[in-house]
């Protein structure tokens, strides 16, 4: 187990490094256009050149790559162009609100999917089966901006029970929050669903199950105490997945209802060329992800007895 | 003896005829004759858009019509028009020709990549396969949606870069599916047999594995439709998508935004249409699952 965690997370801080570098690849290639980005158009070509030059842009790519990674990884992020402060000063909160968004979605997607799924594989082809099947395609066919806008349309203007903003500009408003996690929560349970369904389906129709029932075992028992337990082995590893898909969702999510989170906050940095705050917002976005990727597949061997002993 | 050999198809044609039966196998999917429905409406929306819409799609004729209200100079605006005075209906259609025309492209060109990454990495393996599948792995940990903005911000919003950036973000996916798919198929005997043959290894990957791996890449081709179309969409709402005044549903939909609490139907016509497109592909593949899972 710890040679599992050693190699899993020297795989991580690979993985950052590469991402690191194609970031600042994509980014920072030509010095030019980093200065045009963050002196503006109207920068006189004098005043480029004074700026390359005070902020090191004159060295060969790789040292610049090397002393960026350098300050990158003390939490020196740079000053974003757009806010004139400090990129962490305004990243850190940010990423804040968006945890609370992305958990509470997370707390109701969960359960939900799990609980369906389940309903759903338990007996494979009956009529809720089905139901559910539908329902899951439809509700990920749709859109968040799509679903959004029915959404609002709905539960703002015709029922008039929910603000149709989120901006939260009096303190924390929990009614606010509604709307966003409604709109992740119906794009995302579908898959989750699906995917335990799935599982729930091949478990049922293992030998042991049989032999469950055949012996005369409460139905009950045999799925709480026996087939559950194999059941959602692979879907912790999907769920796990969702917070990868889940930094995707909440940057439209954010935007479309004015949420002051971390996606709306990259989205408005890239619509500035914000160089730095895209870099800053970039990497933490696959930190997050590359890190739940690492405790899912640590979770799954751990969960797994025939990896854990095999 | 001879009659019954002279019978039989040649290649070419036995391959066109078992395409045709797996469209006709369709049939028995209702799911998916549904999904195919949806999408075959949308292209023919697409192809008639042109003789078939009422007005220009970019003409400023009369601002904040309502849905079925009369048109200055006769016909009808059957969904309103918006803030500019656009027919809504016309962009509808002409932005059906922008999506139906865009997406399939970008997941062509992702799964050209894709699938040649796939097939050279599950057929030679060693440290080819060990640096392909490093990549992917890579550009796969990214939040899709974060890369899509990192690139279009550094290459700009245009049709070219859009189908750029969907194949960059989509190759690796496909790579991985495909092979999966090629390192269990080059066991085949009839790979061995084309070996011993002395085949090229390019004529070994074309000819002998890569039609032999169709079922499950036109599944995910289905599939990956959607979400490119999707992903066409979410760009133009975000404001990263084709630039203005080209009929695009996302960013028909972002411009209606501030407007929504008075004219909701500028919001709500496009949503309905991408949420259909999208939908009628998901059923298509779930319906291309359902058959090829009973091959």
């Amino acid at each position: 187990m710890a040679l599992l965690l050693i190699k899993r997370f020297g795989y991580l801080l690979l993985t950052m490094l590469v991402v690191s570098f194609l970031v600042f690849l994509l980014l920072e290639l030509s010095p030019g256009s980093v200065a045009d980005k963050v002196l503006g158009p109207y920068s006189t070509t004098e005043q480029r050149q004074l700026w390359l030059e005070a902020n090191g842009y004159l060295e060969p790519f790789f040292s610049r790559y090397l002393d960026w990674l350098g300050r990158f990884v003390t939490g020196d992020f740079g000053e974003s162009t757009r806010f004139k402060v400090p990129v962490s000063e305004i990243l850190w909160p940010r990423l804040g609100n968006t945890a609370i968004l992305g958990l509470t979605a997370m707390a109701v997607i969960v359960p939900l999917s799990l609980l369906l799924g389940v309903l759903a594989g338990m007996r494979e082809g009956s009529r809720l089966d089905r139901s559910i099947s539908i329902v899951s395609i439809l509700t990920t066919s749709v859109p968040e901006f799509a679903s959004a806008v029915f959404l609002t349309v709905i539960f703002v203007f015709w029922l008039g029970w929910l603000p149709g903003t989120s901006g939260m500009i009096n303190g924390f408003d929990a009614k606010q929050l509604i709307l966003p996690v409604l709109v992740l929560v119906l794009y995302d349970f579908g898959y989750v669903t699906r995917m335990t369904r799935a599982s729930m389906a091949e478990v049922m129709t293992t030998p042991y199950i049989r032999t469950a029932i055949l012996k005369g075992l409460p139905y009950q028992r045999v799925i709480t105490q026996h087939a559950l337990r194999n059941a959602l082995i692979a879907p912790f590893t999907v769920i796990m997945l969702q917070f990868n898909w889940l930094l995707s969702g909440v940057i439209v999510v954010e935007f479309t209802f004015a949420y002051k989170g971390f996606g709306a906050l990259l989205l408005e940095a890239s619509l500035n060329d914000d160089i730095f705050l895209i870099e800053a917002a970039a990497m933490v976005a696959v930190f997050v992800a590359v890190v739940t990727q690492t405790l899912s597949d640590i979770g799954y061997t751990y969960l797994n007895p025939r990896i854990r002993f095999g | 003896m001879t009659e019954n050999a002279t019978q039989l198809p040649d290649r070419p044609r036995l391959a066109l005829w078992r395409a045709l039966k797996s469209f006709g196998l369709l049939r028995e999917s209702p799911v998916g004759m549904i999904g195919a429905g949806i999408a075959a409406f949308w292209i023919l929306v697409a192809l008639i858009a042109p003789f078939a819409a009422p007005f220009s799609p970019t003409e400023l004729i009369l601002p904040f019509a309502e849905p079925l209200s009369e048109a200055p100079g006769g016909g009808r605006f059957w969904f309103g028009t918006d803030n500019l005075g656009r027919d809504i209906l016309s962009r509808i259609m002409w932005g059906a020709r922008t999506v139906l025309i865009l997406a399939p492209i970008a997941t062509f060109g992702a799964f050209i990549v894709g699938i040649s990454m796939g097939v050279a990495a599950g057929y030679w393996r060693g440290w080819l396969d060990e640096v392909l599948s490093f990549v992917s792995n890579v550009i796969l940990s990214f939040p899709v949606l974060v890369l899509y903005i990192i690139i279009i911000a550094t290459i700009g919003a245009s049709a070219v870069n859009i189908v750029v950036a969907v194949t960059f973000a989509s190759a690796p996916g496909i790579m991985r599916i495909v092979r999966g798919l090629v390192l269990d198929l080059r066991n085949r005997s009839y790979v061995a047999a084309a070996q011993t043959r002395g085949e090229s290894s390019l004529f070994i990957m074309l000819v002998e594995i890569l039609p032999n791996a169709r079922g499950p890449i036109i599944v995910d081709a289905m599939l990956r439709l959607g979400y490119v179309t999707i992903t066409i969409a979410v760009l133009g709402f975000l404001g990263l998508g084709l630039p203005p005044p080209s009929p695009d549903w996302g960013s028909m939909i972002n411009q209606a935004r501030p407007m929504m609490i008075a004219f909701p139907y500028m919001a709500i016509f496009p949503a309905a249409a991408i949420s259909s497109l999208v939908l009628g592909f998901n059923l298509l593949a779930d319906g291309l699952r359902e058959i090829s899972l009973k091959d």
